[in-house]
């Protein structure tokens, strides 16, 4: 089936008369399925205008089989030149495989931070495989009008997140956190990696933890579950059995004044929600602290080592990693932020709230993500439960941390 | 001198596409998967390790545990099937067998209909009912004054693997029903007859009469049963998803099989502890099977009208 869709997309951009002899196609594989029209309409239309003589086609696949698809298309030679990639070990594998190229050497590269490249590039750093392209961050949405009629100021500390909690309870017209366990991974990504920066300082003690200076039985990494243990009183009746879309509902319905949220909710929440809305990042322990943001790489894209036509796609490589490219895809997308280090000019309020967060607060991305969920028992599985555990409260902060810390020290030899 | 029988060759052309898809389908994949659960992966070859895989599965405690906590779920699981599907199944094909019951045949379709449903459309419509946000049970509940009886079920780890079981029961319990209609309506009339003759009516009819004509049809549900919980991932995964939530209270053997073979998330897959616990399971469905064919099957008595 794709392939005919790829051949309805070549026959169409033919169709189009303006290709001649010496154009190159260059065709991107990718599973973002959704994002075909803003491919098409804008993204690639504007990267042809500048670079006459190289054609691009975007030939996405459905999420779920993107991997295998991609991997079989690969060893089969008949992959896309340009690949979108995975974050950490998915994409790792490729390029270990001599599937993806090198492209530490690209110029575009020194416009992104050492966070930003982390997730495409090998244990060590030394070589970055795919330019990265976006990333979401972790907050709060808070439901304005319902902190306007309560009187409640966007909390900053956790003292006054919890003042506001207990303000919107007493109240009782609104659910004050609307969240459920049912699913488990919203309490450990928007729950623990959401707040947990702030405990284990970012990136400071997310690489000790790799490195194994720190252990999950550590303050600073049982704080986290200590606060998501308090969030129990805050949540509706019955959480228990509250799944992702209730929560989303619950939120957009008005029913609940604030959401543990990731950016990548913006477009849905603007089209549902009929309140106004206010974003807000995880407070920090007193006012003036350094504040750390989980701003977690999700997408990038890299090239197939044995594409014919490298030079064509390291000029569109080059583009990806533009400040032009990064404004395009931004505003087509808000809440999938560019990783470029310019600031982008974002028209959504939102998700221009979200992105202002980075000019403040030090980024890192989710603890869990890298190297660390390699073996079994998988880390950041076992946090899924762990979190929706402590938030249920029939495990301890402490016995979850323990459990936790075992369970990778099993595996992983520098937490041995 | 005898004449050589002729070939019979009829017999094996009729058996052949029945065997060929068979072992296509069912045989050779089962040989594979049990060939495969006696490898790993050395780097990137895959070496023959013998029952190291399930030296593992059974020795290490973080796999044994989930091992034996899958289990003893699924135990759980067939427990409630055997002690609220069969008794219910056999009593409502007893009602419907009852010739004064009207409206039998409405009936029969009305419980037999959601065998017939995807576990996803149970699953779902479930999850909506007893949602203690949207759902219509709280509601219900209040309506007959017992409100408080209400608890987010799917979510407790004490309740969630009963209101799945018997969830799974409301589904299936058409099954068993069916069965056991088709069963007494087998009875011969004679032997009823004969009984009322006796004096024998009603309920000791019931008792003395028919059950014991129906018990090996209620042997084949038991062992169906067995079969099939042991089986089953569906409705578990619809209703918990892969982690079989809350806190694995829900963790079935095939869901347990299925996050290990095909990875979960972050987890990538593992085939070969995968094919270690496919082959755990074949054993333990292939044990239950034995002894009930060796054990009971061979001693329920068969009455010949």
């Amino acid at each position: 089936m794709t392939k005919t869709f790829r051949f309805a997309l070549l026959a169409s951009t033919l169709l189009g008369g303006v290709a001649s002899a010496q154009d190159v196609t260059l065709t991107i594989e990718s599973w973002r399925n959704d994002d075909l029209t803003i491919w098409q309409d804008t993204i690639i239309p504007a990267f042809e205008a500048q670079n006459p003589g190289i054609k691009v086609v975007f030939a996405p696949t459905a999420p779920a089989e993107y991997n295998a698809a991609l991997n079989s298309k690969l060893d089969a030679g008949s992959a896309g030149d340009l690949i979108t990639c995975r974050p950490f070990d998915a994409s790792l594998a490729l390029y270990e495989a001599g599937q993806l190229a090198d492209l530490s050497g690209l110029a575009a590269m020194a416009n992104f931070s050492p966070v930003a490249k982390s997730a495409w590039q090998t244990d060590d750093g030394a070589a970055t495989f795919c330019v990265p392209m976006a990333s979401v961050i972790h907050g709060f949405i808070y439901n304005k009008d319902a902190f306007d009629a309560l009187g409640i100021a966007v909390p900053t500390t956790n003292e006054e997140f919890y003042a506001a909690l207990d303000k919107i309870k007493a109240d009782g017209t609104y659910i004050p956190m609307a969240m459920g366990t049912n699913d488990q991974w919203e309490a450990a990504t928007m729950g623990y990696n959401n707040i947990g920066p702030n405990f284990w300082k970012g990136e400071e003690g997310r690489l000790a933890l790799i490195k194994g200076e720190q252990k999950l039985t550590d303050p600073q990494w049982v704080a986290p579950f200590t606060e998501l243990a308090k969030w129990k009183d805050y949540l509706g009746d019955g959480f228990e059995a509250q799944t992702y879309p209730d929560s989303q509902n619950l939120f957009t319905l008005g029913r609940a004044a604030i959401y543990p949220a990731g950016s990548w909710e913006i477009s849905g929440f603007n089209t549902q929600a009929t309140f106004k809305m206010g974003a807000f990042p995880p407070p920090v322990a007193a006012a003036g602290d350094t504040c750390y943001i989980s701003d977690h790489t999700d997408i990038a894209i890299g090239m197939n080592a044995k594409s014919p036509n490298a030079e064509q796609a390291k000029v569109f490589l080059e583009w990806v990693g533009s400040p032009e490219f990064a404004t395009l895809y931004a505003n087509a997308l808000p809440g999938f932020f560019s990783l470029n280090s310019t600031p982008v000019e974002m028209a959504d309020p939102l998700a221009q709230e979200f992105v202002s967060w980075r000019g403040k607060c030090q980024s890192t991305i989710r603890s869990t993500y890298q190297i660390l969920s390699r073996g079994t028992p998988n880390l950041e599985n076992e946090t899924w439960n762990a979190s929706a555990n402590v938030i249920k409260g029939t495990e301890t902060p402490e016995d979850a941390a323990k459990r936790l810390q075992e369970g990778l020290a099993s595996w992983y030899d520098p937490q041995k | 001198m005898a004449s050589r029988k002729p070939v019979r060759w009829h017999i094996a052309v009729f058996l052949a596409p029945a065997v060929l898809v068979y072992t296509a389908l069912m045989i050779v994949p089962l040989f594979g998967t049990l060939n495969l659960s006696l490898f790993n992966e050395a780097g990137d070859v895959r070496v023959f390790v013998g029952l190291a895989n399930f030296a593992t599965l059974f020795g290490d405690p973080r796999w044994s545990e989930q091992f034996w906590n899958a289990l003893g779920n699924n135990a759980w699981f067939f427990l409630i099937h055997m002690l609220v599907q069969n008794p219910v199944g056999i009593a409502l094909a007893a009602i419907l067998s009852t010739p004064r019951l009207r409206m039998a045949a409405f009936y029969r379709t009305a419980i037999f209909i959601p065998t017939i449903l995807s576990f996803v459309i149970v699953g779902f419509v479930w999850k909506l009912i007893l949602s203690p946000i949207w759902g219509i049970a709280p509601g219900m509940l209040d309506f007959i004054g017992l409100e408080s009886l209400f608890a987010p079920w799917l979510g407790r780890e004490e309740y969630a693997l009963t209101t799945l079981a018997l969830i799974s029961v409301w589904q299936f319990i058409g099954i068993p029903m069916m069965l056991i209609y088709a069963a007494l309506l087998s009875i011969p009339d004679e032997v009823l007859e004969a009984a009322e003759m006796d004096g024998i009516t009603g309920w000791s009819q019931f008792w003395k009469i028919k059950l014991p004509l129906i018990l090996p049809a209620i042997g084949i549900i038991s062992i169906l049963t067995f079969v099939g919980n042991f089986n089953a991932f569906d409705l578990i995964y619809v209703a918990q998803g892969a982690l079989a939530g809350p806190d694995f209270s829900t963790d079935i053997l095939g869901t347990f099989l299925y996050r290990t073979f095909f990875g979960f998330q972050l987890q990538l897959g593992d085939p070969y502890m995968g094919s270690a616990i496919a082959g755990a399971m074949f054993g333990i469905i292939l044990l239950g099977v034995c002894v009930y064919l060796f054990g009971i099957q061979t001693r329920l008595r068969r009455y010949q009208f």
